[in-house]
This record gives structure tokens, C-alpha cells and sequence, in this order.
């Protein structure tokens, strides 16, 4: 059975990767499960400076889902290159995938070329779409416009592929993938987490300290799936598919839709296993499918 | 962390609202009071963070409140059920910071991890009092537990209506000197984020507390629980939930 995929000359012993965000620096779980059966990992979102985040409380629970106004917690690219790279490097062969926010122009171009230059890292994946930051992330990725400048910048800066990461809070998610792909974007990632609330109708007022955060989860897994399916028929360039997925099964769905490769978010948080199960299951969800190759239902539907 | 299957063995209330569940099975991953577990509860996303009360023989016991959705579906477990855990959480509690009397501090179900916590001490001779606030009589949980331990435990209400009236620090305020002051090195306190910002105002000897946070994983992953201290952004699900008091901010502003 093979299950091997190539996003962009990068080759991944499967398609399962933990999203950003949701698996730390990679080092947090190394003593949870040989970190090498993931085809790759997407690290927590960098930017120039070590940010605390928002306030707490920043998680709520929601039906088959949760809110998170994390607001990219970081050490910041120094460290991030100097310390956590290596650190994973060392324990880790798989795709590292270092995930890239910033607040300007300048602060995407400068954290692209460092995390870029860094030997560590094989795949740049631009995140246009934190909805958990004022004036940053999510501002860049709901213009056609704005989403092109900063995957043109990172294009200029990067000798790796470079994935711009999607955020689904837009009318037109087909107009940004294709100003991103247009602009020299080598893949895109969608969908990072919806905008939503949740209120504590016993205090009356919001349960996350920052009013609003992202919403992610199962529940989301229709969306995504329409979303990425929307993408695969209007772009070329590969998808690496997220958004609710929690099973091998949703993996294979995701592939069908049109995702190269497929990330494992929030499932992460309630199951430590999630990523290490699904791939133990792919090959047997495969085989009862009749799939060989797993290229092979690559944007089917 | 270990990811463990437990078994519900006894299920009870045993104060108004307040429940003690005790679970059987492979309590191996659990080094120490102060350390919490994660359950997963069918039809809930997340899982819900409970601390050790007390662990012996293979038995690990959580007293609970109900408060919600997921607490309500723990007080109907018949036993028999079987949990999908997370155990082994957090750092836990410091025993050996005590020279000789420890002082602690439980507020309402924060009261819990206090158990084993002087089980601990005991063990390693110390003498241990127990302050424990509550909002009124009938809330009131684990004393007797705690008194066969062999500490000395008193009792605030803020009504007045069993023991001192008011908080645990006022305990602390009567009973300053005289034949039964009560004396201490070292303080361990669990319980609301207001009391543990009083009983760090009250009180001048050093001390460490554990703290609550919504949590996304509560083993480390998602940087949802963070909080502040002088040595940065610190995790309360991996880098406590127990913390030294000169560490924490809110504490050294
Ligand atoms: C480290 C730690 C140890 C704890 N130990 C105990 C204990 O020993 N006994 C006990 O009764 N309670 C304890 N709590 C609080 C307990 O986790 C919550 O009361 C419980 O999660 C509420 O779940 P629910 O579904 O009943 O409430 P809901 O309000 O329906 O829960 C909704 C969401 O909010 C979260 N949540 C609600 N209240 C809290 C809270 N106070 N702290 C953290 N998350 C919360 C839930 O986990 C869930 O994700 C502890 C919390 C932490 C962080
Ligand atoms: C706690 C948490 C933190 C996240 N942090 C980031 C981040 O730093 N950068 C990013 O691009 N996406 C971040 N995300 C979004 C996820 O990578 C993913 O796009 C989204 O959660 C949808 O997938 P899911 O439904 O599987 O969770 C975060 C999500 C969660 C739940
Ligand atoms: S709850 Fe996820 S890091 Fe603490």
C-alpha cells in the first residue's frame, strides 16, 4: 500500500501532519510517541518578537468543536530558529514545516527569510488568517490584494516552498487562492479556524477573555472539505487540507476533495494519539476502499 | 502523561453539589498530589481537568463539583463505567520545600488535592494545618479524612454559619499568637484566583499554590492555559498548575 506523497519535491511518508498550533514545537510530545511516523509537522505560529498572546480564559468549548484566542504565543524567530529548530531536528527526519505570522510587510519578510534560511525547515507556510491578533495575520489574508503582496514577499525571500495559509472568514475563498498562486505561491493550506463566540450566560459576558476566537474542530469538517474542494478545481498548485479532520476516513474524504496532504488540529487536543492513530488506520480504511496508491484519489471529486 | 482506562469502583456526594469518585486501574503515570487527571466524557470535546485527591493502592480518588455539562455526566456514572484518562498531569506539590509545619490553605473543591498532599507530609514528619473556606455549612468536605491524617484542620464559612466567619485568612488573623496560634514555614493553597491572591497578601512566609485555567489539551500543546511569571510565559497544565509564590506576577507587582 503505498501512501507516500510529494508536496512540491518534499517528500512525505504519509500525508498526515499536526496543524500549526496545535502540536507545539514538535518537542512538547516527544515523549508521547516516535515523533517520525508523521509524514510532517506544522509548528506553532513564529513571529519576530516572543508574544505572550491574549489574556486567559482563551479556550472555549463548543459543540464538537472549541474556540481559541491563543493569539500566537511565541518565543519569537530567534529562538524559534536558534533553539526549536535544531532541538526537533534532532529528534525528528520527517517535513518540518515552520508556520510564519507577522504584523507588517517587514515582519512577514523578515521571519520568512530567517525560518527559510534555517537548514532545519522544508516547507514556509505563510499564515495570512490569525484571527486572534488586531492589525495582523487575518487583515492580510481577506484582501485578494494584500494576501498577493505578502506571498509575493515571501516568494522573494524563500528558497523553500511556500504555502500561504488560507483563512476561511472571506465571501470568496477562490478569489484569495488564486491572487496567492498568481503571485508565485508554490501550495496552499486552508482552512485555519473560523471567527466565533461562545458566552457565559451565567456571568453574562464572553467566555474567551478576547471576545471572539477561532473555531475549529469536527464541526468544521464540511466546511473545510467545500472549501478545499472550491480551491482544488480553480488552482494547480498542491493544498495541504485542514479543518475538523479526526479520522482516516476524513482523510481520505479531505484527498478526495483535492488536499495533497492532510493536517490534524484540534483532535490533537483531546486525543494526544490522534495523528499517531489515524496513520495506523489509513492503510486499512485504504484497502477496504480499494485504493492502492493514495495519489490516486488526489482531487477525485 | 499516560492515556489510561480507569474504572468508576464508588461514586458518592459527599457535600451539597460536591462528589468523590473513586477509580480503579493503572494509576502508574501518578507521582504526586497536586497533579490532575483529564477526562474524556462522551458528547464533550474537551476533556475536564480533576485533580488527584488521593491515591493508595492502585485507587485514585477525585472529589468534584458539579458545575456544568461534564461534572453533571461524572455525578451518574454507575460503577462499573470505564474513563478514558489522561493521568500523570502537571508538576504537583513540593513536599519536601517544608522544613517542619506546613500550612495549608484549600478553598471550597480546591480542598481536594490537600489530601494527599498531607498524606505526604505526614509522611515525612511534618505537622500540618489545614485552613478550609467555604461559602456555608454543608459545604464543608474532607476534614474528617484530613484529621485522621493527623492534621489540624479549621473551618471558615463566609456566612458564619459553621466555624470562623469569613476567609481562611481571617482564620489566620485570629489565630496569630496565643496557646493555639498556628505556626508555619512553608504554605501550600488551592482554591479561587481571589483567595490566592489574599492568602499571598496575609501571609509573609514562602509558599507555592495551584492554580485553575481553562485548558485546550492539558499536556502542553496548545498554549492555551498560559500565565505570567518572572520567568516568562509559563504553561499551567505543564508547568504546574503549581507554582512558587515569587514567581507568579500578580504576586511581585
Ligand atoms: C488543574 C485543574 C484542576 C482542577 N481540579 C478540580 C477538582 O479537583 N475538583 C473540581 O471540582 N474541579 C476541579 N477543576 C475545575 C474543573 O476542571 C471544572 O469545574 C470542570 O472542567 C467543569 O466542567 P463542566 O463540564 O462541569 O462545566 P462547563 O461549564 O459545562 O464546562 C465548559 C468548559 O469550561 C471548562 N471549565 C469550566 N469551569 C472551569 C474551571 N473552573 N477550571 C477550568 N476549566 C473550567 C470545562 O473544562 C469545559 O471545557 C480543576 C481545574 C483545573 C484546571
Ligand atoms: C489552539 C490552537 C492554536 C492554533 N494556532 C495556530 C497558529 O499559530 N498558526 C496557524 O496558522 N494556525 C493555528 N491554528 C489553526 C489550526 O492550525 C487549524 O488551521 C485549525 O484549527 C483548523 O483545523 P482543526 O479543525 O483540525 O482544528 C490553531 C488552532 C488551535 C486549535
Ligand atoms: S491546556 Fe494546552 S498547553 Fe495547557
Amino acid at each position: 500500500m503505498a501512501i507516500e506523497v510529494n508536496l512540491c519535491g518534499v517528500r512525505l511518508r504519509n500525508p498526515i501532519i499536526p496543524a500549526s498550533g496545535t502540536f507545539g514545537f514538535g518537542l512538547e510530545m516527544k515523549d508521547v510517541y516516535d515523533l517520525n511516523l508523521l509524514g510532517g509537522i506544522s509548528l506553532k505560529g513564529t513571529t519576530r518578537e516572543a508574544r505572550f498572546g491574549n489574556e486567559c480564559p482563551r479556550i472555549a468549548e463548543c459543540p464538537d468543536g472549541m474556540i481559541n484566542s491563543v493569539g500566537l504565543q511565541n518565543p519569537g524567530i530567534e529562538v524559534f530558529v536558534n533553539e526549536k529548530l535544531p532541538a526537533l531536528r534532532k529528534i525528528y527526519s520527517g517535513a518540518i514545516i515552520a508556520n510564519i505570522s507577522g504584523f507588517s510587510e517587514d515582519e512577514y519578510r523578515e521571519c520568512c527569510e530567517k525560518a527559510a534560511q534555517a537548514p532545519e525547515v522544508d516547507i514556509l507556510e505563510v499564515n495570512i488568517s490569525c484571527p486572534n491578533v488586531h492589525g495582523g495575520g487575518l487583515a492580510f489574508g481577506t484582501s485578494a490584494k494584500a494576501a498577493a503582496g505578502i506571498t509575493r514577499i515571501a516568494r522573494e525571500v524563500s528558497s523553500k516552498p511556500v504555502f500561504i495559509k488560507l483563512s476561511p472568514n472571506v465571501t470568496d475563498i477562490v478569489e484569495i487562492a488564486r491572487a496567492c498562486e498568481d503571485a508565485g505561491a508554490d501550495g496552499l493550506t486552508l482552512i485555519n479556524t473560523l471567527l466565533g463566540m461562545r458566552i457565559d450566560i451565567v456571568r453574562r459576558r464572553p467566555v474567551v477573555a478576547n471576545r471572539y476566537g477561532g473555531f475549529s474542530g469536527r464541526a468544521v469538517f464540511p466546511i473545510a472539505l467545500r472549501m478545499v474542494n472550491q480551491v482544488a478545481r480553480a488552482c494547480k498548485v498542491p493544498l495541504m487540507g485542514c479543518g475538523g479532520v479526526a479520522t482516516a476516513e476524513d482523510v481520505v474524504e479531505m484527498m478526495m476533495a483535492g488536499a495533497t496532504a492532510v493536517q490534524v488540529g484540534a483532535e490533537n487536543l483531546r486525543d494526544p494519539y490522534a495523528c499517531k492513530r489515524i496513520i495506523e488506520d489509513l492503510p486499512g480504511v485504504m484497502s477496504r476502499l480499494g485504493i492502492k496508491d493514495i495519489n490516486e484519489i488526489i482531487g477525485i471529486v | 502523561m499516560k492515556q489510561v482506562y480507569l474504572t468508576v469502583k464508588s461514586n458518592e456526594p459527599i457535600a451539597a453539589g460536591t462528589w468523590k469518585m473513586v477509580l480503579e486501574g493503572d494509576t502508574s503515570a501518578v507521582t504526586g498530589s497536586g497533579q490532575f487527571v483529564n477526562i474524556a466524557l462522551p458528547g464533550l470535546f474537551l476533556r475536564r481537568p480533576i485533580s488527584v485527591c488521593d491515591l493508595s493502592e492502585g485507587l485514585l480518588t477525585l472529589v468534584y463539583k458539579v458545575v456544568g455539562k461534564g461534572t453533571d455526566a461524572m455525578s451518574a456514572m454507575a460503577p462499573g463505567t470505564r474513563l478514558d484518562i489522561l493521568t500523570g498531569l502537571g508538576n504537583g506539590f513540593d513536599a519536601s520545600a517544608c522544613e517542619s509545619s506546613a500550612l495549608l490553605l484549600g478553598g471550597g473543591v480546591g480542598t481536594a488535592p490537600l489530601v494527599l498532599l498531607t498524606r505526604e507530609l505526614r509522611s515525612r514528619g511534618k505537622s500540618v494545618t489545614v485552613l478550609l473556606g467555604f461559602n456555608r455549612a454543608g459545604e464543608e468536605m474532607l476534614a474528617a479524612e484530613l484529621e485522621a491524617l493527623g492534621a489540624r484542620v479549621e473551618i471558615a464559612t463566609l456566612d458564619g454559619s459553621k466555624g470562623t466567619r469569613g476567609f481562611v485568612t481571617d482564620i489566620l488573623h485570629q489565630k496569630a499568637d496565643g496557646p493555639d496560634a498556628i505556626r508555619y514555614d512553608y504554605f501550600y493553597a488551592c482554591g479561587p484566583m481571589p483567595m490566592l491572591k489574599a492568602v499571598c497578601g496575609a501571609i509573609d512566609a514562602p509558599g507555592e499554590m495551584s492554580l485553575e485555567e481553562r485548558m485546550g489539551c492539558g499536556f502542553g500543546i496548545c498554549y492555551g492555559c498560559s500565565c505570567h511569571t518572572v520567568n516568562g510565559p509559563r504553561r499551567v497544565c505543564a508547568d504546574g498548575p503549581v507554582f512558587k509564590k515569587e514567581d507568579l506576577i500578580w504576586q511581585s507587582k
